[in-house]
């Protein structure tokens, strides 16, 4: 058998770890520095996977492991790159924002608001200092550096992020913005934003991460968010991917989802060369409900990884993914679509499908639901197509005489924006139409 | 208007048109009628220059133009419009929009400046009108979800904002019932006037009562057996086509 695991640059963490600690001072002591300590070692025992891993089987993260990536200390504001943000505004959204930058917060770039009572919308960074309680009863519960080297390596240097706590029974009014700036400019950047966000009982929210950059070094944006959801408790949660070409982006969130809970993501993918995105959700009483929309895009050599995971461990739940991809150019997409049905898990229904049209003959995708089915009173459904575009339609539009590029460019965005159109909040579909628009070299239609 | 001469055309490397001579003037209306199979839809196809067609010998000329090396838009551009037989669903795009681009497309060949959206406004509830177009099915995604009658009408009612110079109506009236018929064919007789024409095909006779043809062309074997006036579609309503196939022509001779 190959060997599932290799070592790479992994030193080279250990020995940054090193001077990371050093710099802590009274830090050192804490329980959330005892995790990071545990993590490193568990990244610098297990190093990185290969393509023998089953879960890496088309996503080979070589280029990762041979480029030393740095922490980067706090940015002064002068240097902030003001327009990017700009660029990537919702304009028109209503909401409380938090900016980081190069993975440290950045209060005066931020819009808080008034907190309500209990309301905890924070950096996390903020909360270790407090000695939070529920920082030390959650953090790294249910995301164990255990689970990847990824995330080892992302808990290894937990530094900053945001921890959102909303009390039972409170609705967010304001949606929750967070941007996460990567200005690579130097030395290749280390970029590892940590999440917390626990929603009480009943209480309802609604989030958007973008994660952007520029930059003429490679940086490594490596994500991880905890998200738990207590009974009957919703979240939307939106992340959009904008990085630039220079970026790695490796993204995990793990959904813990308590009894009548909702969970719907929407996951943008248009930016980064190597990006890769784990959603798992763990549905861990009856009636919950999970939707997972998501739409990638990729040109150039862009390699796109998503892989999900929802494990249906109860009766009476109901998820639904939809995942479309358009791929031009050499790109490359991969789409694993894991759904477990416990034997306890009766009357589950869930319903997952993967589109992707290829517009170039060098483009491919690797697709492949996985489903694992122990109960058998269920309704399961899959399906995953591949296509080009549809040639009738292309026809039909030619006859009315628009022309060949501009047909082409209508359809592709008609097919990607069923995705967008699942979003609620319309700026931020405006945004992710133009963006679209823009990665796909077109004008929005309407 | 249009000259076909000799037109042969294959699909896949079987040829279905075998000949076909047809010239129409401005202010006509042609009804091309003629069992299943016997070539007309591949005649609108080639006419409104769909890929997968080949035409292997024969011209056709367009206002004095080779229409042949003509891509599809172009001839759209050039006034050609073709009512599908099928007309093609296409999810995510409005049915204005849709329809504004190819207005807005057309308007740029000839030289006009694009219509702006209050005038586009006027002008398609104007256009909705005359096929009595439900509003809600404006916004909704180009025939996505239209009942068979309501597809057929949106053809219509592109032809009408699109205002051709040669509309071809590809078995508009299939499976439409006689309401939607007369509606259909009320939209085609107000948009006539003496500088476009019509090539109307068909497999009933029944359209033919509400659009008068001034020619009736029986298309059979991938040639036009037969031509005349409106009186031989009453002919062929009353014998069926059987006694124009080919080798029936060649026993009755």
């Amino acid at each position: 058998m190959r060997n599932k695991r290799f070592k790479g640059n992994t030193d080279w963490y250990v020995d940054v770890f090193r001077q990371f600690e050093n710099r802590l001072n009274g830090d050192r002591g804490t329980a959330v520095h005892q995790i990071r300590k545990k993590a490193i070692d568990i990244f610098a025992g297990e190093g990185y996977p290969t393509t023998s891993d089953e879960d890496w089987k088309y996503t080979n993260i070589k280029p990762i492991a041979e480029i030393d990536f740095v922490p980067a200390a706090k940015p002064g504001e002068a240097s902030v790159n003001q327009g990017l943000l700009q660029k990537y505004n919702y304009d028109g959204l209503d909401c409380c924002q938090l900016i980081f930058v190069n993975g440290h917060f950045a209060p005066d770039l931020s819009n808080l608001g008034k907190s309500e009572t209990g309301l905890k919308i924070l950096s996390i960074r903020e909360a270790i200092k407090n000695d939070d309680p529920i920082i030390r009863q959650y953090l790294g519960r249910y995301t164990a550096a255990e689970a990847d080297s990824f995330t080892a390596l992302n808990t290894a240097f937990l530094w900053d992020g945001v921890f959102i706590y909303i009390p039972d029974n409170q609705i967010l009014e304001r949606p929750v913005s967070i941007l996460y700036l990567a200005q690579s400019n130097e030395t290749p950047l280390l970029n590892l934003p940590r999440n917390l966000f626990i929603l009480g009982k009943n209480s309802e929210a609604s989030l958007i991460e973008t994660y952007l950059g520029e930059g003429d070094q490679p940086y490594l944006t490596n994500t991880v968010s905890e998200v738990v959801l207590d009974e009957n408790a919703g979240l939307e949660h939106l992340k959009i991917q904008v990085e630039s070409e220079n970026a790695y982006h490796i993204s995990t969130i793990h959904a813990e989802q308590q009894r009548d809970s909702r969970y719907t993501s929407h996951a943008f993918s248009f930016g980064g060369q190597l990006v890769r995105n784990n959603i798992d959700l763990v549905m861990n009483d009856e009636g919950i409900a999970s939707i997972l929309n998501g739409l990638y895009v990729g040109t150039g050599r862009q390699l796109i990884d998503n892989h999900t995971s929802i494990d249906h461990a109860k009766p009476h739940c109901h998820s639904e993914e939809l995942y479309k991809g358009v791929l031009d150019d050499h790109a490359h997409g991969v789409f694993n679509g894991k759904i477990f049905v416990r034997q306890d898990a009766q009357k589950t229904n869930a319903i997952q499908s993967n589109n992707c049209i290829l517009l170039s003959e060098n483009a491919t995708v690797d697709t492949k639901p996985q489903l694992e089915i122990f109960a058998d009173d269920v309704r399961c459904t899959h399906g995953a197509t591949v296509g080009q575009l549809d040639e009738d339609a292309y026809f039909y539009m030619r006859s009315r005489g628009i022309d060949k590029t501009r047909a082409r460019q209508l359809l592709i965005y008609a097919f990607a924006s069923e995705v967008i159109d699942r979003i609620d909040s319309e700026p931020v579909r405006q945004k992710l139409s133009a963006i679209l628009a823009d990665k796909l070299h077109t004008v929005k239609p309407q | 208007m249009l000259e076909i001469r000799n037109l042969h055309a294959s699909i896949e490397g079987n040829e279905i048109l075998k000949g076909i001579n047809l010239f129409v003037k401005p202010g006509e209306i042609h009804a091309i009628m003629g069992p299943n199979g016997s070539g007309k839809s591949t005649l609108a196809n080639v006419l409104a220059g769909r890929e997968g067609y080949e035409v292997t010998a024969g011209q056709v000329l367009y206002k004095d133009r080779d229409l042949i090396d003509m891509s599809p838009e172009d001839r759209a551009r050039e006034g050609i419009f073709l009512a599908f037989q099928y007309p093609v669903e296409i999810p995510g795009i409005s049915n204005t929009y849709f329809l504004r681009s190819s207005l807005n497309e057309i308007r740029k060949y000839r030289g006009l400046e694009e219509i702006d959206a209050v005038d586009f406004l006027k002008l398609i509830r104007k256009k909705m009108s005359l096929v009595e177009m439900n509003e809600n099915l404006l916004n909704r995604p180009v025939n996505e979800g239209f009942s068979g009658g309501e597809k057929k009408r949106n053809e219509i009612f592109q032809m009408a904002v699109l205002e051709p110079t040669l509309a071809i109506l590809d078995e508009t009236d299939s499976g439409l019932d006689i309401d939607a018929l007369k509606i259909v064919a009320h939209g085609v007789n107000k948009l006539k006037n003496g500088q476009n024409a019509f090539i109307v095909i068909t497999h009933y006779q029944r359209l033919l009562n509400y659009i008068v043809p001034d020619y009736v062309h029986v298309l059979s074997g991938g040639k036009i057996a037969r031509s005349g006036g409106k009186e031989l579609a009453l002919e062929l309503e009353e014998k069926g086509y059987d006694w124009l196939k080919p080798d029936k022509l060649v026993e009755a001779g």
